[in-house]
Protein backbone atom coordinates (compact mmCIF):
# COMPACT_ATOMS: atom_id res chain seq x y z
CA UNK A 1 0.00 0.00 0.00
CA UNK A 2 1.31 3.41 -0.88
CA UNK A 3 0.89 6.49 1.76
CA UNK A 4 -1.79 8.98 0.35
CA UNK A 5 -1.51 11.91 3.25
CA UNK A 6 1.50 11.93 5.32
CA UNK A 7 1.74 14.24 8.49
CA UNK A 8 5.05 14.56 9.87
CA UNK A 9 6.02 16.84 13.24
CA UNK A 10 2.84 18.93 12.22
CA UNK A 11 2.71 22.24 14.68
CA UNK A 12 0.44 25.16 14.68
CA UNK A 13 0.22 27.72 17.42
CA UNK A 14 -2.20 30.73 17.77
CA UNK A 15 -0.67 33.23 19.92
CA UNK A 16 0.38 31.31 23.08
CA UNK A 17 -1.90 28.14 22.40
CA UNK A 18 0.24 25.78 21.09
CA UNK A 19 -2.78 23.39 19.36
CA UNK A 20 -0.99 21.21 17.49
CA UNK A 21 2.63 19.77 19.13
CA UNK A 22 4.45 17.92 16.22
CA UNK A 23 1.69 15.46 15.11
CA UNK A 24 2.71 12.53 12.85
CA UNK A 25 -0.05 10.46 10.96
CA UNK A 26 0.41 8.31 7.58
CA UNK A 27 -2.96 7.29 5.82
CA UNK A 28 -2.60 5.15 3.00
CA UNK A 29 -4.29 4.19 -0.28
CA UNK A 30 -8.09 3.44 0.15
CA UNK A 31 -7.59 3.49 3.88
CA UNK A 32 -10.77 4.84 6.35
CA UNK A 33 -8.58 6.74 9.34
CA UNK A 34 -11.00 8.12 12.00
CA UNK A 35 -8.78 10.65 14.39
CA UNK A 36 -10.81 10.63 17.67
CA UNK A 37 -9.80 13.41 20.26
CA UNK A 38 -12.05 15.46 22.88
CA UNK A 39 -12.73 18.77 22.09
CA UNK A 40 -10.13 21.08 21.54
CA UNK A 41 -7.77 18.63 21.28
CA UNK A 42 -6.27 20.21 17.88
CA UNK A 43 -8.30 17.83 15.07
CA UNK A 44 -10.48 20.42 13.17
CA UNK A 45 -6.90 22.47 12.90
CA UNK A 46 -4.78 19.35 11.87
CA UNK A 47 -8.09 18.31 9.16
CA UNK A 48 -8.08 22.32 8.28
CA UNK A 49 -3.95 22.01 7.69
CA UNK A 50 -4.11 19.04 5.44
CA UNK A 51 -6.94 21.00 3.72
CA UNK A 52 -4.97 23.82 3.21
CA UNK A 53 -7.33 26.28 5.28
CA UNK A 54 -5.00 26.77 7.64
CA UNK A 55 -1.09 27.21 7.15
CA UNK A 56 1.05 24.91 10.08
CA UNK A 57 3.90 26.83 11.46
CA UNK A 58 6.64 23.60 11.71
CA UNK A 59 6.47 20.12 9.67
CA UNK A 60 5.25 18.43 6.84
CA UNK A 61 2.02 17.45 5.03
CA UNK A 62 2.41 15.46 1.95
CA UNK A 63 -0.46 14.71 -0.29
CA UNK A 64 0.33 11.96 -3.11
CA UNK A 65 4.21 12.50 -2.40
CA UNK A 66 4.18 16.57 -3.04
CA UNK A 67 4.88 18.54 -0.07
CA UNK A 68 1.20 20.86 0.31
CA UNK A 69 2.98 22.96 3.22
CA UNK A 70 4.07 26.57 2.08
CA UNK A 71 1.93 25.97 -1.35
CA UNK A 72 -0.28 28.39 -2.90
CA UNK A 73 -3.59 27.96 -3.29
CA UNK A 74 -3.59 28.40 -7.47
CA UNK A 75 -0.68 25.57 -7.29
CA UNK A 76 -2.61 23.19 -5.80
CA UNK A 77 -5.87 23.26 -7.19
CA UNK A 78 -5.06 19.59 -9.19
CA UNK A 79 -5.10 18.47 -5.69
CA UNK A 80 -7.78 20.37 -4.44
CA UNK A 81 -9.80 18.85 -7.27
CA UNK A 82 -9.15 15.38 -5.90
CA UNK A 83 -10.36 16.14 -2.48
CA UNK A 84 -14.20 16.22 -1.29
CA UNK A 85 -14.94 17.06 2.25
CA UNK A 86 -18.25 16.77 4.33
CA UNK A 87 -18.39 19.75 6.92
CA UNK A 88 -19.91 19.37 10.53
CA UNK A 89 -23.06 21.22 9.07
CA UNK A 90 -23.00 20.47 5.98
CA UNK A 91 -21.70 24.29 4.74
CA UNK A 92 -24.33 23.73 1.95
CA UNK A 93 -24.71 27.13 0.58
CA UNK A 94 -28.12 29.16 1.94
CA UNK A 95 -28.10 31.10 -2.02
CA UNK A 96 -28.35 27.81 -4.01
CA UNK A 97 -30.83 24.93 -4.71
CA UNK A 98 -29.58 21.83 -3.33
CA UNK A 99 -28.82 20.51 -7.17
CA UNK A 100 -26.39 23.56 -7.73
CA UNK A 101 -24.80 22.77 -4.25
CA UNK A 102 -24.27 19.49 -4.89
CA UNK A 103 -23.06 19.90 -8.59
CA UNK A 104 -21.43 23.55 -7.54
CA UNK A 105 -17.77 22.60 -8.33
CA UNK A 106 -18.89 20.61 -11.79
CA UNK A 107 -20.96 23.62 -12.09
CA UNK A 108 -18.27 26.45 -11.31
CA UNK A 109 -14.94 24.81 -12.37
CA UNK A 110 -15.40 22.17 -15.18
CA UNK A 111 -18.21 24.60 -16.86
CA UNK A 112 -20.66 21.82 -17.21
CA UNK A 113 -23.96 22.57 -18.60
CA UNK A 114 -27.27 22.98 -15.99
CA UNK A 115 -28.87 20.34 -17.93
CA UNK A 116 -25.57 17.85 -16.83
CA UNK A 117 -25.41 19.44 -13.42
CA UNK A 118 -29.04 18.61 -12.64
CA UNK A 119 -28.95 14.84 -13.73
CA UNK A 120 -25.28 14.80 -11.37
CA UNK A 121 -26.71 16.37 -8.97
CA UNK A 122 -29.27 13.33 -9.19
CA UNK A 123 -27.16 10.81 -9.39
CA UNK A 124 -25.21 11.81 -6.00
CA UNK A 125 -28.78 12.08 -4.27
CA UNK A 126 -29.32 8.79 -5.10
CA UNK A 127 -26.30 7.44 -3.40
CA UNK A 128 -26.90 9.34 -0.65
CA UNK A 129 -30.53 7.68 -0.88
CA UNK A 130 -32.31 10.76 -1.12
CA UNK A 131 -34.95 11.42 -4.75
CA UNK A 132 -35.45 14.17 -6.72
CA UNK A 133 -37.97 16.16 -5.13
CA UNK A 134 -35.22 17.54 -3.03
CA UNK A 135 -33.77 19.23 -6.21
CA UNK A 136 -34.89 22.69 -6.58
CA UNK A 137 -35.41 22.82 -2.32
CA UNK A 138 -33.40 25.60 -0.50
CA UNK A 139 -30.82 24.34 2.02
CA UNK A 140 -32.60 26.11 4.61
CA UNK A 141 -35.79 23.88 4.55
CA UNK A 142 -34.17 20.76 4.74
CA UNK A 143 -33.77 18.65 8.19
CA UNK A 144 -30.23 18.45 9.88
CA UNK A 145 -30.00 14.21 8.73
CA UNK A 146 -30.78 15.87 5.29
CA UNK A 147 -28.44 18.47 5.32
CA UNK A 148 -25.61 16.01 6.23
CA UNK A 149 -26.76 13.67 3.79
CA UNK A 150 -26.59 16.60 0.70
CA UNK A 151 -23.36 17.69 1.99
CA UNK A 152 -22.40 14.38 1.55
CA UNK A 153 -23.61 14.00 -2.11
CA UNK A 154 -21.46 17.38 -2.83
CA UNK A 155 -18.84 15.80 -1.21
CA UNK A 156 -18.87 12.71 -3.43
CA UNK A 157 -20.28 14.14 -6.66
CA UNK A 158 -16.92 14.53 -8.36
CA UNK A 159 -15.70 11.41 -7.49
CA UNK A 160 -13.39 13.00 -5.37
CA UNK A 161 -9.77 10.05 -4.23
CA UNK A 162 -9.44 11.74 -0.94
CA UNK A 163 -12.39 11.97 1.27
CA UNK A 164 -12.59 14.19 4.75
CA UNK A 165 -15.47 13.96 7.45
CA UNK A 166 -15.38 16.12 10.02
CA UNK A 167 -17.69 14.89 12.64
CA UNK A 168 -20.43 13.55 9.95
CA UNK A 169 -22.65 12.45 13.01
CA UNK A 170 -22.85 15.18 15.46
CA UNK A 171 -26.13 16.25 16.37
CA UNK A 172 -28.25 13.57 14.88
CA UNK A 173 -29.85 11.08 16.23
CA UNK A 174 -29.03 7.11 16.80
CA UNK A 175 -31.08 5.97 13.97
CA UNK A 176 -29.31 9.22 11.43
CA UNK A 177 -26.25 8.02 12.78
CA UNK A 178 -26.22 4.99 11.46
CA UNK A 179 -27.87 6.05 8.33
CA UNK A 180 -24.73 8.56 7.78
CA UNK A 181 -22.43 5.64 9.07
CA UNK A 182 -23.39 2.89 6.28
CA UNK A 183 -24.08 5.94 3.40
CA UNK A 184 -20.21 6.86 4.55
CA UNK A 185 -18.76 2.92 4.11
CA UNK A 186 -21.04 2.22 1.18
CA UNK A 187 -19.97 5.52 -0.92
CA UNK A 188 -16.50 5.78 0.45
CA UNK A 189 -16.40 1.38 -0.99
CA UNK A 190 -17.93 2.18 -4.32
CA UNK A 191 -15.36 4.89 -4.78
CA UNK A 192 -12.20 3.51 -3.46
CA UNK A 193 -11.04 6.69 -1.84
CA UNK A 194 -9.17 7.25 1.10
CA UNK A 195 -10.88 8.49 4.18
CA UNK A 196 -9.76 10.38 6.85
CA UNK A 197 -12.80 11.40 9.72
CA UNK A 198 -12.94 13.16 12.70
CA UNK A 199 -15.39 12.23 15.48
CA UNK A 200 -15.89 11.44 19.23
CA UNK A 201 -18.70 9.37 18.34
CA UNK A 202 -17.45 5.65 18.51
CA UNK A 203 -20.38 4.21 16.88
CA UNK A 204 -18.67 5.90 13.79
CA UNK A 205 -15.52 4.52 14.58
CA UNK A 206 -16.59 0.93 15.01
CA UNK A 207 -18.79 1.29 12.05
CA UNK A 208 -16.30 2.92 9.57
CA UNK A 209 -12.77 3.03 10.65
CA UNK A 210 -9.79 0.57 9.17
CA UNK A 211 -7.62 2.70 11.29
CA UNK A 212 -8.13 4.63 14.83
CA UNK A 213 -5.74 7.68 15.81
CA UNK A 214 -6.09 9.69 19.24
CA UNK A 215 -5.49 13.20 19.58
CA UNK A 216 -4.47 14.26 22.64
CA UNK A 217 -3.56 17.67 23.21
CA UNK A 218 -1.86 18.07 19.88
CA UNK A 219 -0.37 15.13 19.58
CA UNK A 220 -1.13 11.12 18.20
CA UNK A 221 -0.93 9.70 21.22
CA UNK A 222 -1.89 6.35 20.11
CA UNK A 223 -2.68 4.45 16.17
CA UNK A 224 -3.93 0.99 15.57
CA UNK A 225 -6.69 -1.34 14.05
CA UNK A 226 -10.00 -1.27 15.14
CA UNK A 227 -9.19 -4.78 16.41
CA UNK A 228 -6.34 -3.08 18.46
CA UNK A 229 -8.44 -0.18 19.81
CA UNK A 230 -11.02 -2.88 21.34
CA UNK A 231 -8.23 -4.88 23.01
CA UNK A 232 -5.60 -1.75 24.04
CA UNK A 233 -5.53 -1.84 27.66
CA UNK A 234 -4.05 2.41 26.78
CA UNK A 235 -5.43 4.47 29.79
CA UNK A 236 -5.87 7.41 27.80
CA UNK A 237 -7.53 5.15 24.99
CA UNK A 238 -9.66 3.13 27.08
CA UNK A 239 -10.95 6.92 28.86
CA UNK A 240 -11.81 7.86 25.80
CA UNK A 241 -13.71 4.77 23.98
CA UNK A 242 -15.24 4.12 27.41
CA UNK A 243 -16.56 8.05 28.50
CA UNK A 244 -14.95 7.58 31.47
CA UNK A 245 -14.60 11.02 33.45
CA UNK A 246 -11.97 9.89 35.40
CA UNK A 247 -8.71 9.14 34.05
CA UNK A 248 -5.78 10.97 32.56
CA UNK A 249 -7.50 12.66 30.03
CA UNK A 250 -7.42 16.28 31.44
CA UNK A 251 -11.14 17.56 30.62
CA UNK A 252 -11.14 21.33 29.43
CA UNK A 253 -8.34 22.37 31.41
CA UNK A 254 -8.55 20.74 34.28
CA UNK A 255 -7.81 17.22 35.31
CA UNK A 256 -10.20 15.14 36.76
CA UNK A 257 -8.04 12.58 37.74
CA UNK A 258 -4.35 11.71 37.40
CA UNK A 259 -4.08 7.85 36.88
CA UNK A 260 -1.00 6.52 38.05
CA UNK A 261 -0.29 4.87 34.66
CA UNK A 262 -0.51 8.06 32.81
CA UNK A 263 3.53 8.08 32.69
CA UNK A 264 3.40 4.72 30.61
CA UNK A 265 2.28 7.08 27.22
CA UNK B 1 3.41 51.83 32.63
CA UNK B 2 -0.16 49.73 31.76
CA UNK B 3 -1.07 53.10 30.06
CA UNK B 4 1.78 52.82 27.63
CA UNK B 5 1.23 49.34 27.02
CA UNK B 6 -2.21 50.15 25.90
CA UNK B 7 -1.40 52.61 23.75
CA UNK B 8 1.23 49.93 21.97
CA UNK B 9 -1.38 47.28 21.84
CA UNK B 10 -3.84 50.06 20.10
CA UNK B 11 -1.21 51.10 17.59
CA UNK B 12 -0.22 47.61 17.01
CA UNK B 13 -3.76 46.56 16.40
CA UNK B 14 -4.50 49.82 14.00
CA UNK B 15 -1.30 48.71 11.90
CA UNK B 16 -2.38 44.87 11.99
CA UNK B 17 -6.12 45.76 10.91
CA UNK B 18 -4.55 48.02 8.08
CA UNK B 19 -2.01 45.85 6.82
CA UNK B 20 -4.92 43.17 6.74
CA UNK B 21 -6.77 45.64 4.60
CA UNK B 22 -4.48 46.34 2.42
CA UNK B 23 -3.76 42.94 1.69
CA UNK B 24 -7.54 42.04 1.66
CA UNK B 25 -8.13 44.97 -1.21
CA UNK B 26 -5.07 43.69 -2.89
CA UNK B 27 -6.49 40.20 -3.51
CA UNK B 28 -9.66 41.50 -4.71
CA UNK B 29 -8.38 43.48 -7.39
CA UNK B 30 -6.29 40.96 -8.18
CA UNK B 31 -9.24 38.66 -8.23
CA UNK B 32 -11.56 41.55 -10.13
CA UNK B 33 -8.69 41.43 -13.43
CA UNK B 34 -8.22 38.04 -13.76
CA UNK B 35 -10.40 35.60 -14.92
CA UNK B 36 -13.18 33.54 -14.38
CA UNK B 37 -15.21 36.44 -13.80
CA UNK B 38 -18.53 35.46 -12.37
CA UNK B 39 -20.75 37.85 -14.78
CA UNK B 40 -24.14 36.05 -13.31
CA UNK B 41 -22.77 37.06 -9.58
CA UNK B 42 -22.15 40.43 -10.62
CA UNK B 43 -25.64 40.68 -12.37
CA UNK B 44 -27.55 39.09 -9.30
CA UNK B 45 -25.54 42.18 -7.07
CA UNK B 46 -26.66 44.51 -9.09
CA UNK B 47 -29.85 43.95 -8.66
CA UNK B 48 -29.68 43.85 -5.35
CA UNK B 49 -26.89 46.55 -4.31
CA UNK B 50 -28.32 49.42 -7.31
CA UNK B 51 -31.89 48.50 -8.20
CA UNK B 52 -33.13 47.64 -4.38
CA UNK B 53 -31.21 50.96 -3.26
CA UNK B 54 -33.27 53.57 -5.42
CA UNK B 55 -36.21 54.09 -3.02
CA UNK B 56 -34.19 54.73 -0.30
CA UNK B 57 -31.60 57.16 -2.23
CA UNK B 58 -34.51 58.76 -4.51
CA UNK B 59 -36.82 59.60 -0.92
CA UNK B 60 -33.43 60.63 0.66
CA UNK B 61 -32.24 62.88 -2.18
CA UNK B 62 -35.89 64.38 -2.60
CA UNK B 63 -36.18 65.80 0.83
CA UNK B 64 -32.69 67.06 1.14
CA UNK B 65 -33.10 69.15 -1.94
CA UNK B 66 -36.23 70.56 -0.36
CA UNK B 67 -34.51 71.43 3.15
CA UNK B 68 -31.68 72.93 0.89
CA UNK B 69 -34.14 75.21 -0.89
CA UNK B 70 -35.62 75.96 2.49
CA UNK B 71 -32.47 76.77 4.39
CA UNK B 72 -31.19 79.07 1.56
CA UNK B 73 -34.53 80.74 1.06
CA UNK B 74 -34.62 81.71 4.61
CA UNK B 75 -30.89 82.10 5.30
CA UNK B 76 -30.06 84.03 2.18
CA UNK B 77 -31.58 87.42 0.85
CA UNK B 78 -35.28 86.39 0.53
CA UNK B 79 -35.60 89.20 -2.36
CA UNK B 80 -32.85 87.67 -4.89
CA UNK B 81 -33.61 84.45 -3.24
CA UNK B 82 -35.43 83.32 -7.16
CA UNK B 83 -31.76 83.59 -8.31
CA UNK B 84 -29.38 82.00 -5.68
CA UNK B 85 -31.98 79.43 -4.83
CA UNK B 86 -31.75 76.98 -7.72
CA UNK B 87 -27.97 77.42 -7.98
CA UNK B 88 -27.26 76.58 -5.05
CA UNK B 89 -29.49 73.72 -4.85
CA UNK B 90 -28.35 72.10 -7.99
CA UNK B 91 -24.33 72.70 -7.38
CA UNK B 92 -25.21 71.28 -3.45
CA UNK B 93 -26.82 68.54 -4.52
CA UNK B 94 -24.35 67.42 -7.15
CA UNK B 95 -21.34 68.12 -6.21
CA UNK B 96 -21.86 66.43 -2.60
CA UNK B 97 -25.07 65.76 -0.95
CA UNK B 98 -26.10 63.72 -3.98
CA UNK B 99 -23.37 61.33 -3.56
CA UNK B 100 -22.37 62.12 0.09
CA UNK B 101 -25.71 61.11 1.01
CA UNK B 102 -26.36 58.66 -1.21
CA UNK B 103 -22.92 56.76 -0.24
CA UNK B 104 -24.30 56.46 3.42
CA UNK B 105 -27.65 55.33 2.68
CA UNK B 106 -26.04 52.81 0.93
CA UNK B 107 -23.49 51.86 3.44
CA UNK B 108 -26.43 51.59 5.81
CA UNK B 109 -28.15 49.33 3.90
CA UNK B 110 -25.88 47.23 1.66
CA UNK B 111 -22.34 47.61 3.81
CA UNK B 112 -25.21 45.85 6.58
CA UNK B 113 -26.16 43.13 4.40
CA UNK B 114 -22.99 41.87 3.03
CA UNK B 115 -21.14 42.11 5.88
CA UNK B 116 -23.95 39.60 7.25
CA UNK B 117 -24.47 37.35 4.24
CA UNK B 118 -20.54 36.75 4.07
CA UNK B 119 -20.05 36.79 8.23
CA UNK B 120 -22.67 34.17 8.47
CA UNK B 121 -21.03 32.24 5.24
CA UNK B 122 -18.22 32.68 7.33
CA UNK B 123 -18.96 31.43 10.55
CA UNK B 124 -20.84 28.42 9.14
CA UNK B 125 -17.61 27.47 7.28
CA UNK B 126 -19.54 27.91 3.60
CA UNK B 127 -16.14 30.30 3.06
CA UNK B 128 -14.27 27.07 3.75
CA UNK B 129 -16.34 24.64 1.67
CA UNK B 130 -15.80 26.80 -1.21
CA UNK B 131 -12.04 26.67 -1.30
CA UNK B 132 -12.08 23.02 -0.71
CA UNK B 133 -14.43 22.84 -4.13
CA UNK B 134 -11.83 24.97 -5.69
CA UNK B 135 -13.72 28.26 -5.87
CA UNK B 136 -11.54 31.43 -4.38
CA UNK B 137 -14.19 33.29 -2.33
CA UNK B 138 -12.43 36.66 -3.18
CA UNK B 139 -13.89 36.13 -6.99
CA UNK B 140 -16.56 34.43 -6.07
CA UNK B 141 -18.03 36.28 -3.40
CA UNK B 142 -15.98 39.44 -3.06
CA UNK B 143 -15.05 40.64 -6.42
CA UNK B 144 -18.63 40.66 -7.66
CA UNK B 145 -19.81 42.68 -5.07
CA UNK B 146 -17.30 45.30 -5.66
CA UNK B 147 -18.00 45.24 -9.18
CA UNK B 148 -21.60 45.65 -8.82
CA UNK B 149 -21.33 48.69 -6.24
CA UNK B 150 -18.73 50.40 -7.71
CA UNK B 151 -20.89 50.48 -11.16
CA UNK B 152 -24.39 51.32 -9.44
CA UNK B 153 -23.44 54.07 -7.04
CA UNK B 154 -22.57 56.31 -10.16
CA UNK B 155 -25.89 55.93 -11.56
CA UNK B 156 -27.74 56.24 -7.84
CA UNK B 157 -26.03 59.43 -7.30
CA UNK B 158 -27.04 60.63 -11.13
CA UNK B 159 -30.92 59.57 -9.75
CA UNK B 160 -29.98 61.44 -6.76
CA UNK B 161 -29.02 64.44 -8.29
CA UNK B 162 -31.82 64.25 -10.78
CA UNK B 163 -34.35 64.15 -7.88
CA UNK B 164 -32.59 66.30 -5.15
CA UNK B 165 -33.10 69.04 -7.80
CA UNK B 166 -36.49 68.07 -8.13
CA UNK B 167 -37.02 68.68 -4.53
CA UNK B 168 -35.75 71.61 -4.55
CA UNK B 169 -37.92 72.57 -7.85
CA UNK B 170 -40.71 71.72 -5.58
CA UNK B 171 -40.40 73.73 -2.71
CA UNK B 172 -39.18 76.60 -4.06
CA UNK B 173 -42.55 76.94 -7.12
CA UNK B 174 -45.03 75.60 -4.48
CA UNK B 175 -43.53 77.08 -1.21
CA UNK B 176 -41.65 80.15 -2.68
CA UNK B 177 -44.14 81.08 -5.91
CA UNK B 178 -41.03 81.05 -7.98
CA UNK B 179 -41.66 80.62 -11.59
CA UNK B 180 -41.31 77.10 -12.72
CA UNK B 181 -39.42 77.82 -16.18
CA UNK B 182 -36.98 80.39 -14.90
CA UNK B 183 -36.39 78.48 -11.95
CA UNK B 184 -35.39 75.33 -14.43
CA UNK B 185 -33.68 77.61 -16.86
CA UNK B 186 -31.41 79.15 -14.22
CA UNK B 187 -30.87 75.74 -13.10
CA UNK B 188 -29.66 74.55 -16.71
CA UNK B 189 -27.47 77.16 -16.81
CA UNK B 190 -25.28 77.51 -14.03
CA UNK B 191 -24.47 73.70 -13.80
CA UNK B 192 -21.71 72.77 -15.24
CA UNK B 193 -20.65 68.84 -16.48
CA UNK B 194 -17.61 68.93 -14.54
CA UNK B 195 -20.53 69.58 -11.21
CA UNK B 196 -21.94 66.56 -12.11
CA UNK B 197 -18.67 64.34 -13.08
CA UNK B 198 -17.02 65.34 -9.98
CA UNK B 199 -20.15 63.79 -8.00
CA UNK B 200 -20.12 60.36 -9.78
CA UNK B 201 -16.58 60.15 -9.64
CA UNK B 202 -17.08 59.97 -5.70
CA UNK B 203 -20.17 58.09 -5.93
CA UNK B 204 -18.14 55.47 -7.76
CA UNK B 205 -15.26 55.79 -4.80
CA UNK B 206 -18.11 55.27 -2.36
CA UNK B 207 -19.40 52.42 -4.10
CA UNK B 208 -15.89 50.77 -4.13
CA UNK B 209 -15.50 51.22 -0.11
CA UNK B 210 -19.30 50.77 1.10
CA UNK B 211 -18.88 46.70 -0.93
CA UNK B 212 -15.01 46.37 0.45
CA UNK B 213 -16.25 47.51 3.68
CA UNK B 214 -19.11 45.20 4.05
CA UNK B 215 -17.13 41.92 2.39
CA UNK B 216 -13.71 42.64 4.39
CA UNK B 217 -15.48 42.36 8.19
CA UNK B 218 -18.03 39.86 7.11
CA UNK B 219 -14.82 37.75 5.89
CA UNK B 220 -13.03 38.00 8.67
CA UNK B 221 -15.84 37.48 10.90
CA UNK B 222 -15.70 35.09 14.04
CA UNK B 223 -17.60 33.98 17.04
CA UNK B 224 -21.04 32.78 16.05
CA UNK B 225 -23.68 35.11 15.67
CA UNK B 226 -22.48 37.88 17.84
CA UNK B 227 -19.54 38.02 15.54
CA UNK B 228 -21.91 38.32 12.50
CA UNK B 229 -23.37 41.19 14.73
CA UNK B 230 -20.25 42.93 15.00
CA UNK B 231 -19.12 42.58 12.14
CA UNK B 232 -22.15 44.43 10.25
CA UNK B 233 -21.65 47.15 12.77
CA UNK B 234 -18.33 48.13 11.91
CA UNK B 235 -19.15 47.50 8.35
CA UNK B 236 -21.64 50.40 8.40
CA UNK B 237 -19.42 53.11 10.70
CA UNK B 238 -16.21 52.24 9.07
CA UNK B 239 -17.68 52.56 5.38
CA UNK B 240 -19.65 55.84 6.65
CA UNK B 241 -16.49 57.26 8.18
CA UNK B 242 -14.58 56.35 4.99
CA UNK B 243 -17.16 57.89 2.81
CA UNK B 244 -16.83 61.08 4.91
CA UNK B 245 -13.01 61.18 4.30
CA UNK B 246 -12.70 60.01 0.78
CA UNK B 247 -14.89 62.68 0.41
CA UNK B 248 -12.92 65.80 1.94
CA UNK B 249 -9.86 64.37 0.35
CA UNK B 250 -11.53 64.28 -3.34
CA UNK B 251 -13.36 67.59 -2.91
CA UNK B 252 -9.77 68.72 -2.09
CA UNK B 253 -8.18 67.43 -5.20
CA UNK B 254 -11.13 68.28 -7.65
CA UNK B 255 -11.78 71.42 -6.46
CA UNK B 256 -8.55 72.76 -5.13
CA UNK B 257 -7.15 72.21 -8.74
Amino acid sequence: MTVKIALSDVHKSFGPKDVLRGVNLEVETGQSVVVIGGSGSGKSVMLKSILGLLTPDNGSIKIDGRETVGMARNSRADIDHQIGMLFQNGALFDSLPVWKNVAFRAIQNDGMNETDARDLAVDALKQVELGPELLDLSPASLSGGMHKRVGLARAIASKPEIIFFDEPTTGLDPIMTDVINHLIRDCVQELGATTMTITHDMTSVRAIADKTALLYKGEIIWQGSTEALEASDDPFLNQFINGLAHGPIEVEGQQLDTAPNAEAI
Amino acid sequence: MNFLATIGEFFLAFFAQTGRLSVFVGQTLAAMLRPPIYFRIIGQQIIRIGYFSLPVVALTSFFTGGALAIQIYYGGNQFNSEAIVSSIVALGITRELGPVLGGLMVAGRVSAAIAAEIGTMRVTEQIDALTTLSTNPHKYLVAPRVIAATLCMPILALIADIIGIFGGFVVGTQSFGFNAAIYVQRTINFLTVDDVTSGLIKAAVFGFIIAMMGCYNGYYSKGGAQGVGRATTNAVVSASILILAANYLMTSLLFSS
